[in-house]
């Protein structure tokens, strides 16, 4: 299969909705994404068939020259974590399409920037050259700015601003990163391959100065502390969709790349600093969720929740135990899916009430049992209750985590346990008062319940969570010959020293 | 063994969940209730066939029941090692846990749809009803320890979805969260636990886990002896923190809160959930992992001992001063928990020295009767009442005859008075007891003596006393009411004749332990004392209780207050946790961390402001500029060449 279809079609359908009409646009949107979704689900089963696949694990290779004279190319290639991701960023774009679709104000421009959006993740995800991995990154920020500014609440500008310039602060450190691999090999520069880096591997003092720019740039879209505050604004203020792509796309975008890119390219220095991540990462899982606890704002309680759940994927890579790695990636698709669907369900109750404040809310369940339900369903996965799939990433991660036997990082993994208890207590704080209880207001007597658009949103992301929480060895499948080829990397490593 | 037949059992009831809880609109009238129940009703006696089966066909292999893997389905690898699988473990526990689980459970449906007759969310109750069988089904099949985790959850989460099932109550929303929040902090403990024993058991298979962890001469074994943190071995650490999940859920001292508060929900479900099944799976995961605790763990056992002790008589005295009928059995439920905790604690593995194991069992499965028994009954009462306080009640005998017939028979059997099913079991728990800690016997007999007392309080002012004037008077309800109690009645009388120690021991050895008739004296008497005196003080209207509890002052009081325990919680959770830890968490994230990354824009806008007014356009500035740049150069090269 030529993936270049994946960005092509998501390009077209953009192209499409400029020329549309508003009410067409969302016409061309939808069928755009449900496209996407079946080509995306294709492309696993093809992948399926492929496998195994070559020297690296990856299939459906194309390379072409793009800059000859930087050495940049077009590459393009997935394997079963990208593949992963991809179909993570189908579901959301479909689900976030879907609860988008009583939008009134520029229907045509806001459509036109999810999907630009929508592209720039597929892109990046089926990189395999850093240079163009870059650009994709870059090209994910921009419309979140917009739409951030022209279509959010709240104080709008400022977030965006704040959210902007973060994630570009990370982007500056990634690019120098980047430059800085590309010249490891002295004068001659080694190009932008991922792969070429993989098996040559990078000088050690270069690994040692750029693993920490490439690692905190692509942190800082992951929510790395101390660089996450960009979440909670940047969520609050943002449409719904939008913060659903934030939250389920965009995070995952750094994620990635401080797999693929930071750890898996320089593992001297990802053993070297492992112990840095660690501690960030039970910071941030803690610590964000002790701060999420004191949270009224739905919004900010969801997304302070999710650098909690981050700090997860964090965690799981600076362990860098197979099942701690397979997890990171596991808890990356399942908090994508879970966090899309609490914002998708946030929405529908702000909608409907005009308020986020947990105080202001209450009793919901009775008027909206479809909802409410919904808003249940998503705390349980957050959680991590047996069933849903945050259970099995945070289990693989702290199963991975504890074959570290240093008492240290015993510690730590104990450390991140114990958010279990936090996280049922802001969960349980939240749920008990907004969907549960008497109804606080009489005026929320004639609240709708959810319209089908949001019913079908609401479906199709809960089957997600579903499928992985109850069947985890078919993603367990999927992923793990890509995390067995980063340990791979990882051991090499361990065997030279 | 037929498989088939073993998946059906909990696979059953969560068809039932499923229908009903998808299309709960679908269904009219009772239709959902009977559904489930007839649902239940097929996974029961697959359940009796199942467990003959494994008695009598399969039977003793070299005088011993042997556990057979019935079943496996790899759900989860780690590692080579390390993998969860989804499998049925059929050995003397799971059997019994599968009679008394679907059982119960089928008792308790049928008499739902009698009592929540008219709710509105009637098929949600009974789709709740049946997730939470399939969860415990699940729970006690296991056979690895982390799907026993997984299906731990399970129970949980159904227990908290029926605790708030009345989910407009601020009450019952408060008792599911609480109910919620302390048994997960539990199972923090328990999944430490399971990754430490896992650790340096090498799996997660409780019979490879027993396997390598309880002979002494294995790698694994010395491995988990060897390291350890704070001066206990590795995997006493594992089984401590284990414990203290099976603690939570068991609602042990000090883990204990959150079980009265969970009488919120409907009363068929306190009766399933909070008194015959889901609260005993800590004694039940204890008696699961027993090698490993009698064997390996130093020491553990007698946490547990003790553990359990402690709660029976603290719960006991508790209950004593309680005014509502609901929160009186709580406490004695976690009371007879202790008993049967208390009881596995001080055995020890094989023939004789297990006798500790057989009777904790044994009273796992009697008080399941008679405690559900219990619950239905109080439930019936509350309907006729419409209360759940004693002072609204009194001489309900005559109105209420079946209920008040079974419900006698079961305060006896709770009371150890023979030869109701309860006597043989307590009398047992108390042999064991004697011969292994007699510290503990002493404080077990005087709990034992209380519970009489207790529970004839409660049944004198339910069913003697002077009669309220009471407003409606539908009668004591119809067959589907009734019909369970009477069953459970039957039950209460006949159980205790089972030869437990036949099916169930600690090793799977079957053993018949012999009842003294001379050391029964001293229980027994006692639990008369206690009934005389509830029937002095509460038979009839009187004046003594007041005094009573006057001239105890202090005590009263404190037992009133049950110990305060729930006070200090709250304290450490609202003026500790929130106060001086979330709190400043999250100050200190809006106000430092983002404080500091907005100060670093301001400070940029600044210098962009103080700097963008260099950029006037007026040529005599630039000249300027230009001029004090070219002496900084000059400055600088002179300083530069004279070094």
């Amino acid at each position: 299969m030529n993936l270049t279809l994946l960005i092509l079609l998501p390009a077209l359908t953009a192209l499409a909705i400029i020329v549309a009409n508003a009410k067409l646009s969302k016409v061309i949107a939808l069928s755009g994404a449900t496209i996407q979704l079946i080509l995306s689900a294709l492309l696993l089963i093809l992948y399926m068939k492929a496998a195994p696949a070559g020297e690296n694990g990856f299939v459906f290779e194309s390379n072409k020259s793009w800059f000859p004279s930087l050495n940049i190319n077009y590459h393009l290639g997935v394997d079963g974590i990208s593949l992963s991701m991809i179909l993570l960023t189908a579901i959301v774009v479909l689900a976030g399409v879907l609860v988008s679709w009583k939008v009134e104000y520029r229907v045509k421009e806001f459509f036109f920037l999810l999907i630009l959006l929508s592209a720039g993740a597929y892109g990046f995800f089926i990189s395999l050259d850093l240079f163009l991995m870059f650009f994709f990154l870059e090209l994910a920020v921009i419309p979140k700015y917009l739409l951030i500014g022209i279509w959010g609440s709240g104080k709008k500008i400022y977030s965006a601003n704040k959210l902007a310039l973060m994630l570009m602060g990370g982007s500056a450190l990634i690019l120098v990163g980047l430059l800085g691999m590309n010249y490891s090999s002295g004068t001659n520069p080694a190009g932008f391959s991922l792969l070429n880096h993989a098996t040559n591997g990078i000088a050690l003092n270069y690994q040692m100065y750029f693993f920490p720019l490439l690692f905190v740039g692509f942190g800082v879209f992951t929510a790395i502390f101390p660089f996450h505050t960009w979440v909670p604004d940047g969520h609050s203020s943002a449409p719904t969709a939008a913060s659903m792509f934030l939250a389920g796309i965009s995070m995952k975008l750094g994620g990635y790349g401080c797999l693929r890119v930071a750890a898996y390219l320089m593992p001297e220095a990802a053993q070297h600093y492992s112990w840095i991540i660690v501690s960030l990462s039970v910071i941030a899982i803690l610590y964000g969720a002790l701060a999420t606890m004191m949270q009224t704002d739905l919004k900010y309680m969801n997304a302070y929740s999710s650098v909690s759940h981050c700090g997860f994927v964090l965690l799981g890579i600076g362990m860098l135990t197979k099942s701690a790695v397979a997890g990171a990636v596991v808890q990356m698709v399942s908090h994508g899916l879970m966090t899309a669907l609490f914002f998708a369900v946030i929405g529908i109750l702000y909608d409907r009430t005009h308020t986020r404040e947990v105080k202001e809310l209450g009793g919901l369940l009775r008027v909206m049992p479809f909802a409410g339900t919904v808003f249940i369903i998503a705390g349980l996965c957050s959680l991590g209750l047996p069933g849903f799939s945050g259970f099995v990433a945070e289990m693989m991660v702290f199963v991975g985590s504890w074959e570290r036997a240093e008492l240290a990082y015993r510690f730590a993994t104990v450390l991140a346990c114990a958010s279990i208890v936090v996280t049922a207590v802001y969960i349980l704080r939240a749920t008990g008062r907004a969907v549960m209880g008497p109804l606080l207001k009489p005026e929320y007597m004639g609240i709708k319940d959810a319209a089908w658009n949001e019913k079908a949103a609401a479906i199709v992301l809960i089957a997600g969570i579903l499928i992985i929480g109850i069947m985890p060895f078919h993603i367990i499948d999927l992923v793990s010959p890509g995390t067995e080829e980063f340990m791979k990397q990882i051991k090499k490593v361990a065997l030279n020293n | 063994m037929n498989v088939l037949y073993l998946l059906l059992i909990p696979l059953l009831p969560f068809a039932g969940f499923l229908l009903t809880g998808l299309f709960g609109k679908a269904f009219r009238g009772s239709s959902a209730g009977l559904l489930n129940t007839t649902l239940l009703l097929i996974s029961f006696l697959l359940s009796v066939k199942v467990v003959s089966d494994y008695f009598f066909i399969h039977g003793l292999l070299e005088d011993r029941y042997v556990p057979i893997i019935a079943f496996q389905l790899e759900w989860l690898r780690f590692s080579e090692d390390l993998v969860i699988n989804m499998g049925v473990l059929m050995d003397p526990l799971t059997a019994v846990m599968l009679l008394v689980v679907t059982f119960i459970s089928l008792m308790v449906h049928m008499y739902s749809i009698a009592y929540m007759k008219g709710e509105e969310r009637f098929a949600t109750y009974f789709s709740f009803l049946s997730l939470f069988t399939f969860s415990m089904l699940g729970l006690v099949m296991s056979s690895n320890i982390f799907q026993t985790y997984i299906f731990w959850e399970l129970v949980g989460v159904s227990s908290f979805l029926l605790i708030g099932y009345y989910f407009q109550k601020p009450s019952a929303v408060a008792a599911s969260k609480k109910a919620f929040i302390v048994t997960r902090f539990a199972d923090l403990g328990f999944l430490i636990g399971i990754l430490v024993l896992s650790y340096y058991g090498n799996s997660f298979d409780f019979l490879a886990l027993s396997a390598n962890l309880t002979s002494y001469d294995s790698s694994f074994h010395q491995a988990a002896i060897g390291a350890g943190f704070l001066g206990i071995s590795a995997l006493s650490w594992g089984l401590i923190l284990v414990f203290m999940g099976g603690a939570g859920k068991s609602a042990m001292f000090p883990l204990h809160i959150w079980l009265p508060d969970a009488m919120e929900g409907p009363t068929p479900v306190s009766a399933l959930i909070h008194a015959a099944t889901m609260v005993v799976a800590g004694v039940f995961l204890v008696a699961r992992m027993f090698a490993l605790f009698a064997l390996g763990g130093t020491n553990v056992l007698e946490l547990v001992a003790w553990t359990g002790i402690i709660s029976a008589m603290m719960a006991a005295l508790i209950a004593c001063t309680q005014q509502d009928i609901k929160r009186v059995l709580a406490y004695s439920t976690m009371s007879q928990i202790g008993f049967m905790m208390f009881a596995i604690g001080v055995s020890g593995y094989g023939s004789e020295s297990g006798l500790g194991y057989t009777a904790g069992m044994f009273h796992l499965f009697t008080h399941a009767m008679f405690k559900a028994l219990l619950f239905l009954g109080a439930g019936a009462v509350i309907h006729f009442v419409h209360s759940n306080y004693m002072d609204d009640m009194g001489g309900l005998r005559k109105m209420m005859p079946v209920t008040h017939i079974t419900f006698l028979l079961a305060c006896l059997a709770i009371a150890g008075i023979p030869p109701f099913a309860g006597f043989f079991s307590k009398e047992e728990i108390l042999l064991a007891s004697y011969n292994a800690n007699r510290i503990i016997f002493w404080l077990a007999l005087f709990t034992s003596g209380l519970t009489a007392f207790y529970m004839f309080r409660l049944y004198f002012s339910i069913f003697w006393k002077k009669e309220k004037a009471y407003q409606n008077h539908q009668g004591e309800g119809g067959g589907l009411l009734l019909t369970p109690l009477v069953i459970l009645g039957i039950l209460t009388v006949v159980s205790g004749f089972i030869p437990f120690g036949n099916f169930v021991s600690s090793d799977g050895v079957p053993v018949s332990p012999h009842l003294d008739l001379k050391f029964s004296i001293l229980p027994v008497g006692l639990s008369l004392a206690g009934i005389i005196i509830a029937s002095r003080l509460y038979m009839k209207e009187s004046v003594l209780p007041e005094k009573l509890s006057a001239r105890l002052g202090r005590i009263y009081k404190l037992l009133r207050g049950k110990f305060y325990i729930d006070e200090i919680y709250l304290f450490i959770a609202k003026k500790i946790i929130f106060r001086f830890i979330s709190r400043p968490a999250a100050w200190v994230d809006r106000n430092i961390v983002d404080g500091l990354i907005n100060t670093s824009a301001a400070a940029t806008q600044l210098f962009s402001i103080s700097t963008s007014g260099m950029q006037s356009g007026k040529l005599q500035h630039y000249a300027g500029y230009f001029l004090s740049g070219v002496l900084l150069l000059i400055v600088l090269f002179i300083f530069l060449l004279s070094n």
